[in-house]
């Protein structure tokens, strides 16, 4: 069986590297979406962007007032950011809630002595669901306050152990003890989060990923319809070694497109995917998935425009339940439920818990679930597999 | 003949729905005999191809190649066979050699003979020179001579070949025609469609007529004309009103069928000589005008006519 498919698999191959349109599904166009979108939302300095915040300060404190007069208010003077001060944590939710703003900070009580104390503090943020971009902009505010209150703080401390003059290493040592001064908690994420270039970096990949794996499998109904479908039925294979050989062909794919789209990424706007290990567990798991549907949703189809139609359809809902283009998971309630029923979410959440330096076992949930869409569509194909090498 | 068939094939049945494309086809092919299937548009023969070959399901019958028994899910059987489709079956976006180099891996061939097949298949078809430009690139006379060259590339025992000649000018037929008798001649066999009586008669060792899935008579060209006995072909050329003209002259003893073809009325008429004025006479009173007269001693045209009462193409 291996031997047909390789050949069919090499002859696939062939095609598809003389074929454009394969090349700007799998490469040019996830990428370029990856530069737009990673580019408008990292800095706030865009044009476009019209955003309200609330802040509630229950601080008082120097550095919460610092945070509102300098940051905020800072947005406020460059035209970037309207600001609503309000008294409580329940004005500031409805603010979000009723979408007066994307999101509220809360700077709770004790957060100024808490930094000066070094002890670990927490900036909350409230987003409205549906001004996502707006949520992530506010996370990235006070992710970047947080960070440079962190490096203050390291600073401050290393000081004072330069007063008991003791040895660098010590030094060092007593900078690493401080906790970070300040966690960001998010009223309604769950997980950590990916930066806005890593996330549609890997969200971009994933998406175009369900459309790339489909220039294998569905090639079958080009070859039905060009006739060399028979030819292939007629020569001493089984239909079993067809179906492998444009498998593979969806699978290498696959792998082509979203190794090509991580490097790249990486290198050209400084995606930080995380352990390759791990990365590569969650690609070759969504590869999988997305190869298995592919089978599934063409043993639908009579024709190549059919099956192209499908695929895109289902590729379409799936990125978009699985929230590729703004992170559900940042915002959470029943749509990051809902989008749990894709194997896109469970990618994206494999790269948050990547984030931030995790090894590869840290991936390893999201690959078994994963791993599950896999099975379940594969399953389903295969019993449904005959009629794609039907002649 | 002595030698084991290459192919039995015995009552094969293929329903489309209500339609019984092919009802109960059955022939053999020894090695180096070319066996034809004649017969017009529609008659079933791409049906019986597709299940000789394993390509499609059959409802009923037996296919057995090289003395193994086939069905769809064969695999070792199946490569006895070189299939030539119809339609044209070729990669556009390969080359020509490409495309062969690809069908010689799925037949398991080594590297270096394939090299070698691939050539010779080339020159078989004429091909060599532009072996390597794109296959959609070819004129269409081209692209046909490739499928060939696909289906002959590993030395089948049984070459079966679905009207491989339509759509090509007369060099490329010929060239061809011949390279069909060169293969017939080093010991294969070759399974021949087409609806081209000349073809049937040129190439082939016996011919099977074929006509709404049924084979209508079996045998060679000679056994096949004694058929017709006999009785010649007569086709009156002229204007007016055939279809009132073949009428009047089917009525008359001695003949035993008329057909209106491209401006004409065949005949099948025992004893046409004496009976020319007659049938001349009828026609004129029917309201046609005739302005030419053939007398055709019996062939496969006429075999068809008189099996079948129709004309090959209509
Ligand atoms: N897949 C199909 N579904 C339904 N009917 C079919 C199918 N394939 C063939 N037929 C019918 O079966 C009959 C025989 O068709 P077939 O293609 O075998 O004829 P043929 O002798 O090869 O004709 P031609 O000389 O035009 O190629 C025709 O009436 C055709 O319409
Ligand atoms: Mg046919």
């Amino acid at each position: 069986m291996a031997r047909p498919a390789l050949a069919i698999l090499g002859k696939d191959l062939r095609q598809r590297v003389r074929d454009r349109s394969a090349f700007l599904v799998a490469v040019v166009a996830p990428l370029t979406l990856a530069l737009v979108f990673g580019m408008t939302l990292s800095g706030v300095s865009s044009d476009d962007l019209e955003l309200s915040f609330g802040v509630v300060d229950l601080d008082g404190g120097v550095v919460a007032t610092g945070f509102t007069d300098e940051v905020l208010a800072g947005l406020e003077r460059d035209g970037l950011a309207t600001l609503t001060v309000v008294r409580t944590v329940g004005e500031g939710r409805r603010l979000a809630a009723d979408g007066d703003v994307a999101a509220t900070f809360v700077l709770p009580a004790g957060l100024s002595e808490a930094v000066g104390a070094g002890r670990p503090a927490r900036i909350e943020v409230i987003g409205d669901v549906d001004q996502p971009i707006g949520v992530l902009v506010a996370r990235s505010i006070a992710d970047t306050f947080a960070a440079e209150l962190e490096a203050t703080q390291v600073a401050v401390g290393a000081a004072l152990a330069a007063g008991a003059t003791g040895p660098v290493d010590a030094l060092a040592g007593r900078a690493r003890e401080l906790a970070p001064p300040i966690v960001i908690e998010d009223a309604t994420a769950t997980k950590k989060q990916l930066d806005p270039v890593t996330f549609y970096s890997a969200s971009m990949a994933v998406f175009f990923l369900f459309f790339t794996v489909q220039f294998g499998l569905s090639t079958l109904l080009d070859e039905r319809r060009q006739g060399t479908l028979g030819r292939l039925l007629v020569a001493p294979v089984s239909r079993r070694a067809i179906l492998l050989g444009k498998a593979l062909t969806s699978i290498v794919m696959g792998l082509a497109s979203m190794t090509v789209l991580v490097v790249a990424t990486s290198l050209i706007v400084g995606a930080e995917w995380g352990s390759p290990a791990g990365v590569a567990l969650l690609v070759a798991a969504g590869v999988l998935a997305a190869t298995a549907l592919s089978a599934l949703v063409i043993s639908f189809a009579r024709t190549p425009e059919q099956a192209g139609n499908f695929q895109s359809i289902v590729a379409l809902v799936f990125g978009l339940l699985g929230g590729v283009f703004f992170p559900i998971a940042a915002i959470g309630g029943w749509l990051e439920r809902v989008s749990l029923a894709t194997p896109h979410a469970w990618f994206l959440r494999g790269l948050g818990d990547l984030a931030g330096g995790a090894g590869p076992g840290a991936v390893l949930g999201a690959v078994a679930a994963i791993l599950a869409f896999a099975a379940v569509f594969g399953a389903l194909a295969v019993a449904r597999s005959a009629r794609l090498v039907e002649p | 003949m002595s030698a084991a068939p290459v192919l039995v094939c015995t009552g094969l049945v293929k329903r489309f729905g209500d339609l019984v494309a092919v009802d109960g086809v059955g022939f053999e092919i020894s090695p180096g005999e070319t066996y034809g299937l004649l017969g017009p548009n529609g008659a079933g023969k791409t049906t019986t191809i597709s299940m000789v070959c394993g390509l499609l399901e059959r409802d009923d019958g037996d296919v057995v190649v090289a003395g193994r028994p086939l069905t769809t899910t064969s695999v070792e059987a199946k490569a006895a066979i070189g299939y030539v489709p119809q339609e044209i079956a070729v990669y556009p976006d390969l080359t020509g050699r490409e495309n062969l180099r690809f069908f010689s891996r799925l037949y398991g061939m080594a590297p270096a003979a394939a090299t070698e097949r691939i050539g010779e298949a080339l020159e078989v078809v004429g091909l060599a020179d532009r072996a390597d430009d794109l296959a959609g690139e070819y004129s269409g006379g081209m692209k046909r001579r490739l499928n060939i060259a696909i289906g002959l590339l590993h030395r089948p025992r049984l070459l079966v070949l679905d009207e491989p000649t339509v759509g090509v000018d007369p060099q490329s037929r010929n060239a061809i025609l011949e390279g069909v008798e060169a293969l017939a001649g080093g010991g294969i066999a070759v399974l021949y469609t087409t609806h081209y009586m000349e073809e049937a008669e040129r190439l082939c060792d016996r011919i099977g007529i074929i006509d709404a899935g049924v084979i209508r008579a079996e045998g060679t060209r000679r056994e096949l004309v004694a058929l017709v006995g006999e009785r010649d072909r007569v086709r009156l050329a002229g204007s007016g009103d055939l279809a009132s003209v073949a009428t009047a002259c089917g009525a008359l003893p001695g003949v035993e069928a008329a057909s209106v073809r491209d401006g004409a009325v065949d005949l099948i008429v025992e004893g046409a000589r004496g009976l020319l004025p007659e049938l001349l006479r009828v026609a004129a009173e029917s309201g046609g005008l005739v302005d030419g007269v053939d007398v055709h001693e019996p062939d496969l045209e006429s075999v068809f006519l008189h099996l079948t009462g129709k004309a090959l193409r209509d």
